[in-house]
């Protein structure tokens, strides 16, 4: 998966849990979670949503690398089959 | 044949809701239902909520129109027994039946002439005319008009107050101060009691009878009456947008000021708090979760909710209502959950009997009813059965809660967020993620003694998670 | 005094005859008190008892009589004069309402007058206009006096010593159709500052004075019968009213019915609904409702009379109207 493809994944999955927020103007090395004003029910749906689409499944220990979209992204490129 | 009509009334969601709004109708005249379907739903100032029919039979008609915004207890539909609709009457009480097209959710507002038809001859003391009935007279003379001087349409030429009405201003409930005063105190909404006063003024006791009854007090969305016997009209449904964010942020924030304004007023609270050792719970939350599919993995929030339900079971004194100067307890733990919503507001639904349910269980009915708070798709129930809630503020980064009881429930639970912090363990000091549990309690309700026990009880429960 | 009971009328003798004995600046005046034992026959032997200069008959002038009251009252003396009816004190308004009600305050609090008036008052026994009407309504309009209705034999025999030792002037309305009223008075002091509960119930407060709290007890009486119960109020002092005992009952009856022997227009009833309305307003759970005299001069005729003054039937009917509406 290129880090590309995991970033719109990532965009895709935050949109369910903040159908209201600009990701345009989201920083890609910001921790969302303040930002979009996510608890952690919210984040536990936005992994979900991103385990099933990506096909790779997150688990809890790797939560901090997802808190970014780049974070999330480059860990996903490393990690998840050519999708 | 059961010829037996009800009214759904505009339910109370709420003991701080006055007025409601139909946002949709799921129902349609000549629609069956049953008991417990949902059959509109209704815009209260803090959400959405399907609002359920507690009868079994056939929609009649629709009384109010989508976007009308009406007090608890105004009728809204009306709901017949298994009779097919057409051998059923609309009431002749002197007056003809007004076409379904004519009446206004106004005029359907307004009382009807007392029970025994409103009749009292000489005895009425400025009776112009012994045909005409005290509450047509009562109008007439409000507009300056001569009732015995009128041209009246009426059996045998009697003024009805139809022949009064074409200049009709709504009419005002006639309740005594006492029942104002009393329905101010028990929530109840005048409109919908019915009065028993000789000219169909209500009462105290009819205040107090209506609020028995569950009519806009209490934890009981039970709010529908059998009233036999009403004309009905047909307002079609239709859908509406969403109501104005902005509006809507404004009531609900009344609505919250209203509720805990009482709060501050009529509970006296105390306060606890203690500091639990969560690291035994987050290991085996760890542990478990590494299992399971992540659509199941558990929060740490599911497991203080859990904890919470448990405790509230061994210590039921905590576990419902204050009411009538005496305290209830809780049929079961519904256990409200505090939910803030997107772009401001907040909103407390119950998670029905969270002590019966299983860890897995629990989290799955949190993000549903999470999912549903934020999307205005409440049921009434929810709204109302709360019997003892919990505020977690710890995504917040809060280390802990002072909190405001939900009147009328006696104890409000919150948790701070869970910090790794110094805390000594066997003789040995070590870095554990630690959380701060806070009990607000109704003191007329319990003492300082049973809110110790509760909290020692959480913090047991936390140790043990493997129980849970 | 018998030895089985009295009568309001020898409570109210036995009153004076202990008065008198008590103290030696109390003295009787009036017209026909002395010699011909009053015109009621309350004063009936005391002439005898205590002599002419203590029991003193005087010339058919309310105004001076009054006025001489007041005077031996500035003068140290404790004054009981009578006025045969309520109608007859009228010409004595000026010397009641000028001086004596006023005079403490026109004096800057040096003279009080330590007055007591007797008198008549009510109808009921066929003697017409002129002397059957219900005017101390009229006198609880007066601020430096106040205005007693004893209703029973107690207040008929207790409230006089208290009234003479009050050092402002004090009226007595002795309602006609009780001086006949007999019975056994329990003993015990009474006071001249309270009404009196004198039947409790939880439905209705039906407030009566004088002439009216019999009939207003045997209405409560056959209320009781149709299952509702009636708390009765005897206001005793009609000034200054006692309205924490009026405000209590009506938080716990939260119905009123006012009986007034007076005319309704502008009468103690009004005064006494209009404190209810401003004082307990949200425990009212029905208008409050007053039964007045019709508002005719009291008829002679003796069914006429009946009907233009409350009666124990019309009592239980407006109480109903009131617990109904």
């Amino acid at each position: 998966m290129t880090p590309q493809h995991a970033q719109e994944l990532i965009k895709d999955a935050l949109i369910q849990v903040a159908p209201d927020a600009d990701l345009t103007a989201l920083p890609l090395d910001a921790d969302f979670r303040d930002i979009l004003e996510l608890d952690s029910l919210d984040f536990l749906n936005y992994v979900q949503t991103l385990s099933e689409a990506s096909g790779y499944r997150i688990e809890e220990d790797d939560y901090p690398a997802f808190t970014t979209v780049a974070g999330g992204a480059s860990f996903l490129a490393a990690h998840a089959g050519v999708g | 044949m059961t010829g037996e009509r009800w009214e759904f009334l505009m339910p109370s969601l709420g003991a701080d809701m006055e007025s409601g709004t139909v946002a949709e109708w799921l129902v349609k005249p000549g629609d069956r239902i049953r008991k417990g379907d949902c059959i509109a739903v209704i815009d209260t100032d803090k959400a959405l909520i399907e609002a359920e029919s507690f009868h079994t039979g056939v929609v009649e008609a629709l009384l109010a129109g989508i976007g009308e915004r009406l007090p608890v207890g105004t009728p809204l539909a009306v709901i017949t027994g298994a009779a097919p609709a057409a051998e059923l009457r609309p009431p002749t009480r002197g007056s003809p039946p007004v076409s379904p097209g004519e009446k206004t959710g106004m005029e359907r507002r307004r009382r009807e002439p007392s029970p025994a038809g409103g009749e009292h001859g000489p005895s009425w003391p400025h009776a112009p005319s012994p045909v005409t009935s005290p509450l047509v007279r009562h109008l007439a003379e409000r507009h300056g008009m001569d009732a015995a001087a009128m041209h009246g349409t009426g059996p045998g030429g009697r003024v009805t107050r139809a022949d009064v009405e074409g200049i009709e201003i709504p009419a005002k409930v006639k309740a005594s101060p006492l029942a104002r005063r009393l329905a101010l105190e028990l929530g109840v909404d005048l409109t919908g009691v019915h009065g028993t006063g000789r000219t169909g003024a209500v009462r105290a006791d009819d205040v107090r009878e209506a609020a028995a009854r569950g009519s806009g007090t209490g934890p009981r969305a039970g709010t529908e009456q059998a009233v036999p016997g009403r004309a009905a009209s047909a307002a079609g449904a239709r859908t509406v947008g969403k109501p104005d964010l902005g509006r809507r942020q404004g009531l609900m924030r009344q609505a919250i000021a209203r509720a805990m304004s009482r709060s501050n007023q009529e509970i006296p609270h105390y306060h606890l708090s203690t500091t639990v050792d969560m690291d035994t719970a987050l290991a085996w939350l760890r542990e478990r979760n590494r299992d399971l599919p992540v659509a199941r993995r558990v929060l740490p929030a599911a497991l203080l909710l859990m904890a919470t339900a448990r405790a509230a079971v061994e210590v039921p004194q905590l576990n419902g209502f204050w009411l009538d100067d005496a305290f209830v307890p809780g049929d079961a733990v519904h256990l409200g959950v505090a939910i803030s919503l997107k772009g401001g507001g907040l909103i407390a639904p119950a998670l029905h009997d969270a002590a019966g349910r299983d860890l897995g269980d629990l989290m799955a009915a949190l993000k549903d009813l999470v999912a549903r708070s934020r999307t205005g798709r409440l049921r009434g129930a929810e709204m109302t059965e709360a019997t003892i809630t919990v505020t977690n503020l710890g995504d917040q980064g809060v280390e802990e809660v002072h909190g405001v009881i939900h009147p009328p429930q006696v104890a409000l639970v919150g948790f701070g967020k869970i910090l790794e912090r110094p805390w000594a363990v066997g003789g040995l000091l070590g870095v554990r993620p630690l959380v701060t549990v806070t009990l607000a309690a109704d003191h007329r309700a319990t003492d300082g003694y049973v809110g110790g026990r509760f909290l020692n009880a959480v913090d047991r429960l936390l140790s043990h998670p493997e129980e849970l | 005094m018998s030895e089985t009971g009295t009568t309001y009328r020898e409570a109210m003798r036995e009153a004076i005859r202990e008065a008198m004995r008590r103290d030696e600046r109390v003295f009787l005046m009036g017209e026909d008190v002395g010699a011909y034992g009053g015109c009621f026959a309350v004063s009936l032997g005391l002439l005898e008892e205590f002599g002419p200069e203590r029991v003193r008959d005087t010339p058919l002038s309310e105004s001076a009589f009054v006025g001489a009251g007041i005077g031996a009252a500035l003068g140290g003396m404790r004054p009981i004069v009578e006025i045969m009816t309520v109608n007859f004190s009228l010409l004595a308004l000026d010397q009641i309402i000028n001086n004596a009600a006023t005079l403490l305050h026109m004096s800057g609090g040096q003279f009080g007058v330590p007055l007591v008036i007797r008198m008549t008052t009510g109808a009921g026994r066929q003697l017409a206009a002129q002397h059957s009407h219900s005017l101390e309504g009229w006198y609880a309009h007066i601020p430096g006096l106040r205005i007693l209705a004893p209703a029973t034999l107690e207040d008929a025999r207790g409230m006089l010593w208290p009234s003479l030792e009050d050092p402002d002037p004090v009226l007595i309305f002795e309602h006609g159709a009780l001086y006949a009223l007999s019975g056994v008075p329990r003993p015990g002091p009474v006071d001249i500052t309270r009404a009196a509960i004198r039947r409790s119930g939880e439905d209705i407060t039906l407030i009566a004075y004088g002439g009216t709290v019999g009939k207003t007890l045997s209405a409560a009486d056959a209320l009781a019968a149709e299952n509702i119960e009636a708390e009765v109020i005897d206001l005793r002092v009609l000034r200054p009213l006692d309205d924490v005992t009026i405000m209590r009952s009506v938080g716990r009856t939260h119905r009123v019915l006012v009986v007034d022997e007076g005319w309704r227009s502008g009468s103690l009833s009004a005064e006494i609904s209009s404190r209810i309305v401003e004082q307990a307003f949200y425990e009212l759970d029905a208008p409050i409702g007053r039964l007045c005299a019709a508002e005719v001069p009291i008829p002679y005729a003796r069914h006429l009379e009946e009907a233009a003054i409350p009666q124990v039937a019309t009592i239980i009917a407006a109480a109903r109207e009131v617990v109904t509406s």
